[in-house]
């Protein structure tokens, strides 16, 4: 399971990051959104891989799951709903008010931004 | 247990949902709400400030829960300090943005400004990896939120940039977090700093890594190259006021590198040993170096002052790394020091931008206000510079100072002397391009006429240049404070112990019902 559940977050990581560098907003979204999923399913296995055991005190247990990477769980996962629904909102925007959806500069001023933006 | 310690979070998390909720349509109570919420918040942070100055250490437990397992808040020098700066900013950037009527070109404004600043204030205040996480992300939220305020292309642009930069950079956040709970199966900071030192020294992979992720997550915050690229182009498109306010935002990421790099990974932890007390120095270097060169370089003023504001985060990092109490005790000076003359800067461009076209480094006929205007930028530009006799010149000696005795010493004198020149050069240019070639240009016939800025709009910029002279004036006193600062940072042991060791209900099981 181990091997599984590390070979998942890799192979999601990689292709979050992949689909980040094809600079248009909707590649990018989804990277981050694949990125947002390896890294819950990776505070997920901080707490140590356990099947079956309960996170609560409770009478004839031994064995028990770490609650607490559930709970940060949560929490990443509300943030990083309304963090993607926020940068759909703005990338829409953008969008809409200039027909381009790069993420980058575009070419035609790049000399006015070639002093360190990318 | 003294509640006034959560009043810096409560008090804008309140204000806000009541400005939306009760006051939108008002532009004026919307006004004085947010004014009298900044102004209770300067009073707080100060109250704060004055408990904490004799070194004791303020816990407060949420739901008086005891610390590893309940949620802290923790007051000491550094952190009272910081938010008494960021709530003294907040006022004159609230006066300026209400002069130039900037909060009236979108909604929201003072809403977004009230959450904005219970991220900043939760960040600093925070006990705990996690809760800095969550507060970085409401810090980011309205951020996203002010950046994009009045709209327009570019800046929506520009916005999507900086949003999604920092999804990234939170993103990586959690990595690091899941790590550091993997490793010592903690997050608040206290205990972290006590369990990271158990761990053996043949078993530091995982540790090792955690920290790296955790310092890059920062170094985004603070800009520091190469993680800097998210900055010119949100800085310099973001509304003036926004921008301001956004200098305290890479403080944040200088703070919380101070935090955790004294307390949790001191300089001399074995562990981590090779880590940041290598490569953050050269890397800080690096980004003062292409910070003022950026000055030089930039096309327009409010991308030359993006690059002043990298430039400066460079100065402060350069302290940072150097991990000594003198390092740290310049460094915080300068961050003082750094914040205040970046939101000069930023606001001055929006003078120059009300009477002007655009903001092109090109001759244009004189803007409104010319003499007074190109005043001010002298005076700001004196004290990014670093040049006698304010405060930016000081902070600059402490920091050569402090780095005497360093091994690079000979690198950080050389990048630290040479890029002040650059940036003095680079300013000078600005500036006489602006104010002194305008006069030599004359206006079109049809050319719009630009309004005089408001009153209150100048008001606030010299109420920020006033308290860059009473920096420069009370250094003394400034630095000595800094410098008790610093060996507390450097003696933690007093913060931990009162984080662990204060009982909080259930921690003892007593007889008493609870």
């Amino acid at each position: 399971m181990e091997f599984l559940v590390a070979s998942a977050i890799g192979v999601m990581t990689a292709g979050g990051i992949y689909l980040m560098l094809r600079l248009r907003t909707f590649p990018v979204i989804l990277g981050i959104s694949l990125l947002t999923y390896a890294v819950n399913v990776f505070l997920f296995s901080s707490g140590r891989l356990t099947v079956g055991a309960p996170p609560i005190l409770s009478d004839g247990v031994s064995v028990y799951t770490d609650p607490l990477p559930q709970a940060l769980v949560l929490t990443a996962i509300v943030i990083s709903f309304g963090m993607t629904a926020v940068v759909v909102m703005i990338g829409l925007g953008a969008f809409l008010g200039s027909d381009d959806d790069h993420v980058d500069d575009p070419i035609d001023d790049a000399d006015d931004k070639a002093e360190g933006t990318s | 247990m003294n509640h006034w310690i959560i009043a810096p979070i409560v008090l804008p998390a309140l204000l806000a949902p009541f400005i939306v909720l009760a006051a939108r349509y008002h532009i004026g109570i919307q006004r004085t709400l947010s004014i009298a919420g900044v102004l209770a918040l300067i009073g707080i942070a100060a109250g704060l400030a004055f408990q904490v100055s004799d070194g004791t250490i303020v816990l407060y437990q949420l739901s008086d829960w005891a610390a590893p397992f309940g949620i802290v808040l923790v007051a000491d020098r550094l952190s009272t300090l910081m938010i008494l700066l960021t709530a003294v900013l907040a006022l004159f950037v609230l006066l300026y943005a209400i002069g130039s009527g900037w909060d009236n070109r979108g909604r929201h404004f003072h809403a977004l400004f009230q959450f904005q600043l219970m991220g900043i204030m939760g960040a600093f205040l925070t006990g705990d990896l996690f809760n800095l996480f969550v507060f970085f992300e409401v810090l980011l939220i309205a951020s996203y939120g002010l950046m994009i305020h009045a709209g327009g292309n570019e800046r929506l642009r520009a916005g999507v940039q900086y949003v999604l930069f920092n999804l990234i950079g939170s993103t990586l956040f959690l990595f690091a977090l899941g790590s550091i709970y993997a490793e010592t199966g903690t997050l608040n900071m206290a205990d972290l700093a006590n369990r990271v030192a158990m761990i053996g020294p043949e078993d530091t992979v995982g540790i090792r890594i955690a920290a790296v992720l955790l310092l890059l997550v920062f170094a985004i915050k603070a800009a520091l190259v190469p993680l800097h690229f998210w900055l010119p182009s949100s800085y310099a498109e973001a509304p003036a006021p926004v921008a301001a306010l956004f200098a305290i935002m890479t403080k944040v990421g200088a703070y919380a590198i101070i935090r955790v790099y004294t307390m949790i990974f001191p300089p001399d932890l074995d562990v981590t040993a090779g880590l940041h007390d290598l490569w953050l120095l050269p890397a800080a270097l690096l980004s003062l170096a292409i910070g003022m060169v950026g000055v030089l370089a930039a096309k327009r003023l409010d991308r030359l002052i993006a690059f002043s504001v990298i430039g400066s985060m460079g100065m402060v990092m350069v302290s940072i790394s150097l991990f000594t109490p003198e390092g740290i005790a310049a460094a915080l000076y300068y961050i003082v020091h750094s914040t205040l003359a970046g939101a000069v800067l930023f606001l001055i461009s929006d003078l120059v931008r009300t009477g002007r076209a655009d903001l092109n480094l090109t001759p244009q006929p004189p803007v409104v206000g010319n003499a007074l205007t190109a005043g001010l930028f002298f005076t700001g530009a004196i004290a990014m510079a670093g040049l006698p006799p304010l405060s930016g010149f000081l902070g600059k000696l402490l920091i050569l100072n402090a780095a005497y005795d360093a091994d690079l010493m000979v690198w950080i004198w050389v990048i630290v002397l040479t890029s002040s020149l650059i940036s003095i050069v680079g300013f000078a240019r600005a500036g006489s391009v602006l104010f002194w070639k305008a006069h030599s240009i004359e206006a079109l016939e049809d050319a719009p006429v630009h309004q005089r800025p408001a009153a209150l709009s100048y008001v606030a910029v010299g109420g920020l240049i006033s308290l860059l002279v009473a920096h420069t004036v009370f250094a003394g006193q400034m630095h000595t404070y800094t410098t008790t600062m610093a060996s507390q940072l450097f003696a933690p042991e007093p913060y931990i112990s009162t984080v662990i060791e204060t009982p909080g209900k259930l921690s003892i099981p007593s007889k008493e019902d609870h």
